[in-house]
């Protein structure tokens, strides 16, 4: 896997409207300004939201939901959204912390409402995460439509996408994949959370701290991507639910491997985006989107017989 | 030794359990025998602190359970509870490794994994040991989520039903399995329905009813015609069996 993801860097630098040629200062220059930012950015998106993906599925005992389809981008562009009316001046840290704060927001709130659901009754949670963020998606539009910042929201809601990354501007998301190194160094605990509350606390853990700590890296990488990039869906979805398959769930050991797999996915998408038009594009978000969205059905399909 | 000082809990304004007492002396199986709605499983809960702390007081040798870490709690007692859901696939071998997670936090050593392999041994898990938990019986599952607790080797190991699910045989290897780590110093709190399982292989009996404690004593005073008909308000007879109390209600 690390070679597929290699080789997919390698090509991802080499893919271009502007030819690159050894030796070429114009070359050097569009490496380190574009090319490479660009690579790092899809690599650490998809990384660090396949493992948010993980994160929240422990969270909530379900497979089926990611922080995408639980209301966390939407909530985190309705924080973006009330910086920008109210303090339309304020330095980007302070855009970054309220983003991520709204997305803590918007995840607690989805953990909260699917507290009463039955466990067993696997598709509800799924569905009570499309209400949500439908609920607050809309929300922000309407706002978005009165202020007239419906270019803005549009950015940061619908499919994200590398082109508009240079050296200086994707920086933000080293902190999400910070965010998703840290949940590594947590990856037990996220595992016996696992287990159901009960058998966590008989083991000592505090669910609830388990909890809130998931919650702030899913908030974290949330933020940090539909800042930098944009929504990108269904790679918190698909890879997890893939790894599980093959793996199981014995996050120490699976992490990583759903890392890797997030970054590849990324890429590749990417990739094909750049390539499938060229030189025009087609955002990853989009061919993520299409793809993404026949394998969630899928997923749904085979996942009723998978789990009783 | 496990203190429970006027304990109660209610759900909704419903007392579950109404100021219990009760004081378990360590180096014996204790069952807690009662009808359903008696408040046993809320007991076990409380004791080992998977419910919030309610009114009243439990100690488990010495620690309150209201203001000791968890973690210290969970290297003096392991609890399974009836609920065993595993959204997750783990593989058994997995599963019983984090009954170790008290002691070893994520790095086991060579005393961890040996534990795990006797667990492995000890409940018949052994060609089971690398296949995903989803894919066994209910049975079966079951034996992974009790080596699981046993994996813990705490002092007291608290049980809310654990037969649920379990063929006669594998049912008599857990009790006979209860009986050896008691004999080797532990102490057992088991929640049982099958009175002559609480009546072969328990040394004191605890009855509940109504989120009250009703009856308490050796298996012989409590185990009796006259306690068991009152308790489960149903004929019950008891005879004996080789100087142990044998329950019939077939009859």
């Amino acid at each position: 896997m690390a070679v597929v993801l290699i080789a997919l860097a390698g090509a991802s630098l080499g893919v271009g409207a502007a030819r690159l040629q050894a030796g070429d200062p114009m070359s050097a220059l569009v490496l380190s300004v574009s090319r490479i930012p660009r690579m790092l950015a899809a690599v650490l998106t998809g990384a660090a939201l396949a493992v948010a993906g993980v994160v929240m599925q422990q969270i909530v005992r379900n497979r089926f939901v990611e922080p995408a389809t639980a209301g966390s981008p939407e909530a985190a562009a309705a924080g973006l959204l009330a910086v920008t009316l109210i303090a339309p001046h304020a330095p980007l840290w302070v855009k970054m912390v309220v983003a991520a704060a709204s997305a803590l927001a918007g995840a607690a709130l989805f953990v909260v409402l699917i507290r009463r659901l039955p466990p067993h009754e696997i598709f509800l949670v799924p569905l009570a995460g499309l209400v949500l963020s439908g609920v607050v998606g809309a929300g922000v539009t309407f706002i978005a439509w009165q202020a007239d910042l419906m270019q803005y929201v549009s950015i940061w809601m619908l499919s994200g996408e590398f082109s508009g990354v240079i050296a200086g501007r994707y920086e933000l998301l080293w902190i999400g994949g910070a965010a998703a190194a840290l949940a590594w160094v947590a990856a037990d605990r996220f595992a016996i959370l696992g287990l159901g509350p009960d058998a966590a606390t008989a083991l000592g853990l505090s669910p609830r701290a388990v909890i809130r700590f998931g919650l702030l890296v899913v908030a974290l990488v949330t933020a940090m991507v539909v800042v930098s990039v944009g929504m990108i869906p269904f790679v918190g979805l698909i890879v997890p639910n893939l790894v599980s398959r093959m793996m199981g769930d014995n996050l120490r050991a699976s992490l990583p491997v759903v890392a890797l797999s997030g970054a590849i996915l990324v890429l590749a998408s990417d990739l094909v985006g750049r390539l499938i038009i060229y030189p025009y594009e087609v955002p990853a978000g989009i061919i993520l989107g299409v793809f993404g969205a026949a394998a969630f059905l899928g997923l749904l399909w085979r996942g009723d017989r998978h789990v009783h | 030794m496990i203190e429970v000082e006027g304990l109660s809990f209610d759900i909704r304004g419903v007392p579950i359990l109404k100021s219990a007492d009760l004081r378990l002396e360590p180096g014996k199986i204790t069952a807690l025998i009662g009808p359903n709605g008696a408040g046993k499983s809320t007991l076990t809960r409380l004791i080992a602190r998977i419910e919030p702390p309610p009114k009243g007081r439990v100690r488990v040798n010495g620690l309150d359970v209201a203001t000791t870490l968890s973690d210290r709690l969970a290297r003096e007692m392991a609890f399974l509870g009836q609920q065993t859901y595993l959204a997750s696939r783990l593989r058994v071998r997995e599963l019983v490794a984090f009954g170790r997670w008290p002691h070893c936090h994520g790095r086991p050593g060579p005393a961890d994994r040996a534990a795990v392999d006797q667990a492995l041994t000890d409940f018949d898990l052994e060609t089971l040991a690398d296949r995903f938990v989803e894919t066994l019986s209910g049975g079966q599952a079951q034996r992974a989520h009790l080596a699981m607790a046993v994996t813990q080797q705490t002092p007291w190991l608290i049980l809310d039903e654990p037969l649920n699910n379990l063929d006669l045989a594998h049912a008599r290897a857990l009790m006979a399995h209860l009986a050896r780590l008691r004999d080797a110093g532990g102490s057992v709190l088991i929640v049982l329905h099958d009175l002559n399982f609480a009546a072969g292989w328990a040394d004191h009996i605890v009855a509940m009813k109504d989120g009250a404690i009703v009856a308490e004593g050796p298996v012989e005073e409590v185990v009796t015609t006259a306690r068991l008909s009152d308790l489960y308000e149903t004929p019950i007879s008891v005879s004996a069996h080789q100087g142990r109390p044998l329950v019939l209600h077939h009859i």
